[in-house]
């Protein structure tokens, strides 16, 4: 009777366990079977190559994903050029300097913004930034690549902060006290000794702030305009790839062209996301001196 | 630990200036983590003020009105609630049942790394490719059509990261001697798990459940296109019916509204009380939280 029942468990543990790998492996599948209608029509090259989105056309239409993939960089290096600054050196301030009771303080806060529903930043995008830029530069409307770089910077936020501050924490004591015996200040040991001991983890911890820029759809959807065009500065509006499957995704034709090119985006964005995020979990992983 | 070994130096000019240098650079440090202060209390600040006038018991108790530039947000209220139990009821069992796996049955070495390293990289999954996934699979391919199922189960996949590494935690805490204790008496694994492991865990897999809960309920990308609907004239009746949802509706207030500046209050109360649900929810996690590691940490 019990044997039964202990095996009976078992297996469906098992099963638990099997099925995680299943569904990341079923989302890759979906993507790749979805996708491949239109790649064995089309390829991959026009998609790839300079053009315009365009599956409305009458006679022919277009899918390329080009400029939406240029948007997509756009506002991710944006996010990223004040997000990891802002987010390694916060980090280094709770992990080496902050007295207990601010890091009691602060670690909830970040929390907290990490829990913000990416449409209320979206919102508070469309109306507090927004009209705050198109002051700021004289332009008629604030929905720009700027905009989404901002807000998904504030997005990415946490993750760098939250990430760095572990690996930073994580660096043996010892380091610190070297550095100290041998006369060093703390501001020469956190900048010296402790954050470059952290590299990897500091590394790993942007690129998963990345990927999370990357892949983030309602916030830009909201903020920047969608324009289909090329973007000649972070003053234009621009489509990103995300927002480009969530604009498109409520009235496609099921089994269209058109439905299968969204998957090719899909799968794009999972392809790019899953090597930034494979690369961070090998910098953490990989770790021998702050592992021991 | 960081003040032990500091030997105070002879005091001389160079010194002082060192060290007033050094002081400057950390108050530049504290500045940037004031700055994230400051930018949470801004985004609280201006939807708290400007949300706080339009919530009332109408709001909440009504549905939409007139086109939906008047009247309340009860439909997608109730939508939220529906389509977060159907995530939870798909999430919560599979993710503690593969902690489960991972943390009591399983050998580790290379399948559990495989395991562990599929749930990281589904966390890092974009929440659009989730609505992809949903559409093909849950809506298309099973047949459930726009439903709360199809997006309960979409949403159900998004959080189980969530899920399976709060349940993970949970089970580690349960200190060793408990499991060797029980297997010494001759209890079987499964009974050690049932009797001795679960209870203990209890209240870290209720954390992670609520976490997710947040999680699910603030997620727009994955029901796009699994379920939510712009306006319903009725409540969803079966798992098999279209709904509204907090989210979304924020997003189509915000953006697709015909007459966006009429409805904008609207759109200000929505986003106000879908903020309060999920900092509510994460902020009862963290004090679940804190309250279990504490009790972990004295030992009891």
């Amino acid at each position: 009777m019990h044997s039964i029942s202990e095996k009976v468990m078992k297996i469906i543990f098992l099963i638990c366990g099997l099925a995680i790998i299943f569904f990341l492996a079923g989302i890759l599948f979906t993507l790749l079977s979805n996708s491949w209608p239109a790649l064995r029509e089309m390829g991959l090259a026009p998609f790839i190559t300079p053009g315009r989105w365009n599956p409305g056309a009458y006679g022919e239409p277009t899918y390329s994903l080009f400029n939406m993939i240029y948007g997509t960089f756009m506002v991710t290096v944006g996010a990223l050029v004040f997000a990891v600054p802002i987010g390694v050196a916060a980090a280094a301030y709770l992990a080496e300097i902050a007295a207990p009771w601010e890091r009691e303080l602060f670690k909830p806060i970040v929390e907290v913004l990490a829990g913000i529903p990416s449409v209320v930043l979206g919102f508070f995008g469309l109306v507090v930034i927004a009209p705050l830029i198109s002051r700021i530069f004289y332009i008629p409307s604030g929905i720009t690549a700027l905009n989404g770089a901002i807000l998904v910077g504030i997005m990415a936020l946490p993750t760098i902060i939250t990430l760095a501050e572990d690996a930073i924490t994580a660096v043996p004591k010892e380091y610190r006290n070297a550095s100290l015996a041998l006369g060093g200040t703390r501001w020469q040991t956190i900048w010296k000794v402790t954050v470059p001991a952290a590299f990897s983890g500091i590394t790993a911890a942007s690129l998963l702030g990345m990927g999370r820029a990357i892949g983030e759809t309602m916030t830009v959807l909201m903020v920047t305009g969608n324009m289909i065009a090329w973007p000649e500065s972070f003053l234009d509006s621009v489509r990103t790839l995300s927002a480009n499957i969530a604009i498109d995704i409520g009235d496609v034709v099921f089994n269209s062209i058109h439905f299968h090119a969204l998957f090719v985006a899909g799968l794009l964005l999972f392809a790019i996301t899953f090597l930034v995020n494979l690369l961070a979990d090998i910098l953490i992983h990989r770790n021998p001196e702050v592992n021991k | 630990m960081k003040t032990d070994l500091v030997i105070e130096k002879p005091s001389s000019k160079a010194h002082g200036e060192w060290r007033k240098m050094e002081l400057a650079g950390y108050w530049a440090l504290r500045f940037t983590l004031v700055l994230v202060l400051f930018i949470l209390g801004v985004i609280v600040f201006d939807i708290v003020s400007k949300g706080a006038g339009v919530i009332n018991w109408e709001f909440l108790s009504q549905p939409p009105r007139v086109g939906m530039t008047e009247g309340g947000i009860f439909p997608a209220i109730v939508g939220t609630f529906y389509v977060t139990l159907i995530t939870i009821a798909f999430a919560v069992p599979l993710g503690v049942g593969a902690a489960i796996y991972l943390n009591e049955y399983a050998v580790q070495g290379r399948f559990t790394r495989l395991v562990r390293m599929s749930l990281r990289n589904l966390a890092g999954v974009p929440s659009i490719v989730f609505g992809l996934f949903g559409m093909a699979v849950f809506v298309k391919f099973f047949g459930f059509g726009p439903s709360l199922i199809a997006a309960g189960f979409t949403l159900g996949l998004l959080t189980l990261p969530v899920t399976v590494t709060a349940a993970e935690e949970a089970l580690i805490t349960v200190p060793r001697a408990y499991r060797a204790g029980s297997f010494a008496l001759g209890a079987t694994r499964w009974q050690v798990v049932r009797t001795v492991v679960l209870p203990r865990a209890l209240p870290g897999i209720l954390t992670g459940t609520i976490l997710g809960l947040a999680r699910a309920a603030g997620e727009t990308a994955p029901i796009l296109a699994t379920g939510a609907a712009f306006f319903l004239p009725h409540l969803p009746d079966s798992i098999r019916s279209q709904f509204m949802a907090l989210p979304y509706h924020l997003f189509i207030m915000a953006t697709q509204h015909h007459s966006i500046s009429q409805v904008r209050p609207i759109a200000y109360g929505t986003a106000l009380v879908l903020l309060l649900l999920v900092c509510i929810l994460n902020l009862a996690a963290v004090l679940l939280r804190k309250r279990y590691r504490d009790r972990v940490a004295k030992g009891l």
